[in-house]
């Protein structure tokens, strides 16, 4: 087969960080390519060279035997490489169709030709099977719609080279599996694909061949007949990874969470929470299972007094918490780890230490007065940063320049050493790799064991199912069954999250 | 970078694009110069000498950035916030009636006691002003650009109303001249410069400066007004009141444009007239923010080059007839290229966006 994109030696210096050390990459005509590595080695850093976002520090690139300089997108869209991000750039008020032209419309008189431009995207969308309406506003479809529309502007301007910066790290499973059949269709049209993914699992069902890259270089190139899980994470992180967390025993104490016919709305006004009646105790694991958008948000953020509930009570530790505003709800000893870290997690704009204290900045331990103990804050920071691996290790960075791993563990790391009672984790892997995702559900089977009260909600199935003691279905904002984790197995949780009632 | 601040950080950025902006707008100037048949080289000749040439002309220069360093610091502390503080122009108008009345008043008060009351009056006035919108904008979410803008033309009839019905004296279109224990300005420099109005006003203004990088980067407060200013949903999320956060750095940010009006009452006019216009000090204050990147002390460099400009500009228009607008166009020209300092950027070859 024909080898498409070669990049020879490729390296990026960054002011603290080498994050592409002579790197060596060839992508063929019409394979899907994995490149897989923990985060922060450098992966989107890679892609964003290929796409002329980043200029390399040394190194050349070979698109189609022709040595090409990609010194901005519009030289890689000219080429036929394109991209769909980590994060979508998507405009939120305009239409699908409008999205997908922008940059490149069709004209008539000079004029926005928008008949013009629906047809051609419902062209392509038939081509791929990426069904779309192109009319529909971005703001008001879902994150998977919002991928399927990157996408399809990225085949509307000609793309053969098509790269994928993590995108099922958004997807809900059924997403997943709708994703890979258009990869498919992109592949039998001959199209090559290069898929940045942390999920193990995904590799084996869809690479051709799989690139491993660690702290920057390059590890192996391997096909996927020719290798396994193990094999893979073994590479990636250096050393064996465990799959399985090793739990104490179950033993639960006192309740520490209680939800008592909680109900409250969603953004749009609408009922999310339909009377939700649950509780979490001290040692255990409780799971919040759930095709996405039954009502899981809403759920942590009633708990973190984030939304308002409109009828029920919250209770911790016997204390009525119910509508408290956050501040009272950290101070009662909640952590929360939110499910978009950009969103609530993180100010990007802060650095690191400032970000390991975003809710006890004005405590005794980091303020006289109103006078901030720099000092102490930045021991704080450095304390963690060591404690929690977070790279790089200097607590001046700024949130923003961390790769999606190390923002987790920033977050990870706050939220857990305020030794809660309740630890509310939401989506609390997303975009992880199995290196960090490990750690991360060490730290929060750690915290079971120690005696908190952990509830977890995940739109990963296995994540669930690994770490929960009892697990909750969530459908159309009511709970539909709680079952103990070794009853439940996928077919039965799947069963129940299409909202049948449990047992 | 391990131990560098974080202030020092945004200062940095302070540095180089509104230099190349400096001079791209004095280029701009100098091709409208040429356009209009006068020649370059001798207008910004004066104009320097209108800057730094004499006491004199040094003197009115930091007199005209004073006003500008309050404005300034009244938009960049709002922006840090998040909010886009429009009205300095009216809490400034507001904060001069103020200083002009309380100035007026007890004559018998000693000096500190009754500058401190007068410029405590402004800082009042000037909040007040402010209040409404962060109100409106704190529990309603009404923008602040429009209400603050509106609120604008509202204060400056507001004033003139005042000044007519209640507080001018005998004929005149003004109000009483202040006290001389309210006098802000300083006598001897004033000998010593020619007649430069120079006044303690510029102290209290480079106070201010220091006193505002020390709220926003040293305690607590700063931190809920940077957080929310950066991401409100993460500041929500950490338990800090966002709309308290923002109706009080409302009032701060009203409260510095006030007391930047009682100042200029107090050091340089010595009573408050009717006016046709707003001053402009407060829109000024505005450009004076961006070309400071919001930096406090960004605003300290960035009220001199539009003083200097200003002052400078009087000189040069006297002396070699080179109309006074044309510094309108250099400072429009800086303010243009420093907000579109991307594209500055990439004509000069200067990408660095991997920092
Ligand atoms: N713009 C930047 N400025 C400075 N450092 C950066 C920048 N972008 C990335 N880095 C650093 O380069 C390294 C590689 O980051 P990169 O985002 O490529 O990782 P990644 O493999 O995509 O990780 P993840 O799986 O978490 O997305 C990290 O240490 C990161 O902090
Ligand atoms: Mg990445």
């Amino acid at each position: 087969m024909e080898t498409v994109i070669e990049m020879r030696n490729i390296s990026k210096i960054f002011p603290r960080v080498v994050a592409n050390d002579k790197i060596n990459l060839s992508v063929r005509q019409g394979e899907i390519h994995a490149l897989l590595g923990e985060n922060g080695a450098g992966k989107s850093t890679l892609m964003n060279i290929l796409y002329g976002l980043y200029q390399p520090s040394a190194g050349e690139i070979y698109v189609k035997g022709q040595k090409v300089s990609i010194t901005n997108p519009n030289v890689a869209i000219a080429l036929g490489i394109g991209m769909v991000h980590q994060h979508f750039m998507l405009i939120p008020t305009l239409t699908v169709a409008e999205n997908i032209v922008l940059g490149s419309e069709p004209r008539r008189y000079g004029f926005l030709d928008m008949r013009k431009a629906v047809a051609m995207v419902e062209e392509i969308s038939q081509r791929y099977g990426l069904k779309v309406d192109p009319q529909a506003k971005v703001e008001s479809i879902s994150v998977g719609m919002q991928q399927r529309v990157e996408i399809l502007k990225a085949l509307y301007r000609g793309t053969e080279i098509l790269i994928l910066d993590e995108p099922t790290a958004v997807l809900t499973p059924q997403e997943i599996l709708e994703l890979f059949d258009i990869m498919h269709n992109l592949n039998t049209e001959g199209k090559s694909i290069i898929f940045i993914t942390h999920k193990l699992k995904e590799i084996m069902a869809i690479a051709d061949r799989i690139t491993i890259i660690r702290r920057g270089k390059v590890i192996d190139t391997v096909t996927t007949a020719s290798t396994s899980p193990r094999e893979l994470a073994a590479k990636m992180v250096g050393r064996e990874v465990s799959f399985k967390v090793n739990k104490q025993e179950y033993s639960p104490g006192e309740t520490v969470l209680q939800l008592e016919n909680v109900q409250a709305l969603n953004s749009r006004k609408l009922p999310a929470l339909k009377g939700i009646s649950l509780e979490v105790r001290r040692g255990e694991i409780l799971g919040i299972a759930g095709v996405d958008g039954n009502g899981q948000s809403e759920l942590v953020d009633v708990v973190a007094g984030l939304r308002k509930a409109t009828a029920g009570h919250i209770k911790l530790l016997r204390k009525d918490i119910t509508n408290a505003s956050p501040r009272k709800v950290i101070a009662a000893s909640i952590s929360h780890i939110p499910e978009d870290r950009h969103l609530r997690g993180l100010v990007l704009d802060f650095t690191i230490e400032e970000n390991m204290v975003l809710e006890t900045y004005y405590q005794a331990e980091f303020a006289n007065g109103i006078i901030l103990n720099n000092k102490q804050i930045q021991m704080h920071a450095k304390r963690l940063i060591q404690e929690f691996d977070v790279r790089p290790p200097d607590q001046k960075t700024l949130a923003r320049s961390l790769s999606g791993g190390n923002q987790q563990k920033v977050i990870i790391a706050r939220e857990v050493d305020r030794d809660p009672n309740l630890l509310i984790a939401a989506q609390p892997t997303r975009g992880l790799d199995v290196g960090a995702i490990e750690f991360v559900h060490r730290r929060l089977v750690e915290q079971r064991d120690k005696g908190k009260a952990v509830l977890l909600v995940s739109l990963d199935l296995d994540e669930i199912m690994d770490l929960s003691d009892r697990i909750a279905v969530i459908y159309e904002g009511n709970i539909v069954g709680i079952v103990a984790a070794e009853d439940a197995d996928e077919a039965m949780l799947g069963f129940m999250m299409a909202g049948a009632a449990g047992n | 970078m391990g131990k560098q601040k974080i202030w020092a950080k945004d200062l940095l950025e302070v540095a180089g694009v509104p230099a190349i902006a400096i001079i791209l707008g004095l280029v701009v100037g100098a091709v409208a110069m040429l356009w209009m048949g006068y020649n370059p080289v001798i207008g910004y000749q004066s104009l320097l000498r209108g800057i730094f040439g004499d006491a004199y002309s040094f003197g009115e220069t930091i007199r005209s950035m004073t006003p500008l360093i309050f404005t300034g610091l009244a938009v960049a502390f709002a922006f840090r916030t998040g909010l886009f503080n429009i009205g300095v122009e009216g809490q400034f108008v507001l904060g001069m009636l103020a200083g002009a009345l309380v100035g007026a008043a007890w004559p018998q008060l000693p000096w500190l006691l009754h500058v401190g009351l007068a410029l405590g009056a402004g800082a009042l006035a000037g909040a007040l002003w402010a209040a409404v919108p962060g109100l409106l904008k704190g529990r309603f979410g009404v923008h602040e650009v429009i209400t603050t803008i509106m609120l604008n033309y509202v204060s400056l009839i507001l004033a003139n109303y005042l000044i007519r019905n209640f507080f001018r004296v005998q004929e005149q279109e003004a109000t009483a001249n202040i006290a001389p224990s309210a006098d802000l300005s300083i006598a001897l420099l004033k000998q010593a410069s020619g007649g430069a109005r120079i006044h303690w006003g510029t102290v209290v203004a480079l106070g201010l400066v220091v006193l505002v990088a020390f709220i926003l980067y040293k305690t607590t407060l700063g931190f809920e007004f940077r957080a929310v200013g950066f991401n409100p949903h993460a500041a929500q999320y950490g338990g800090i009141n966002v709309t308290k956060s923002l109706i009080l750095s409302m009032l701060i940010s009203g409260s510095i444009a006030g007391v930047g009006g009682a100042v200029e009452i107090l050091g340089v006019f010595g009573r408050m007239a009717v006016s046709p216009i707003l001053p402009g000090v407060g829109f000024d204050g505005i450009a004076v923010a961006l070309i400071g990147n919001n930096n406090p002390f960004g605003v300290l460099f960035g009220s001199f080059l539009f003083g200097a400009l200003k002052t400078g500009a009087i000189q040069m228009q006297y002396v070699t007839q080179v109309p006074y607008a044309i510094i309108r166009v250099v400072i429009a020209a800086i303010v243009f290229f420093v907000a579109i300092k991307e594209l500055v950027r990439r004509i000069l070859r200067l990408k660095r966006r991997e920092v």
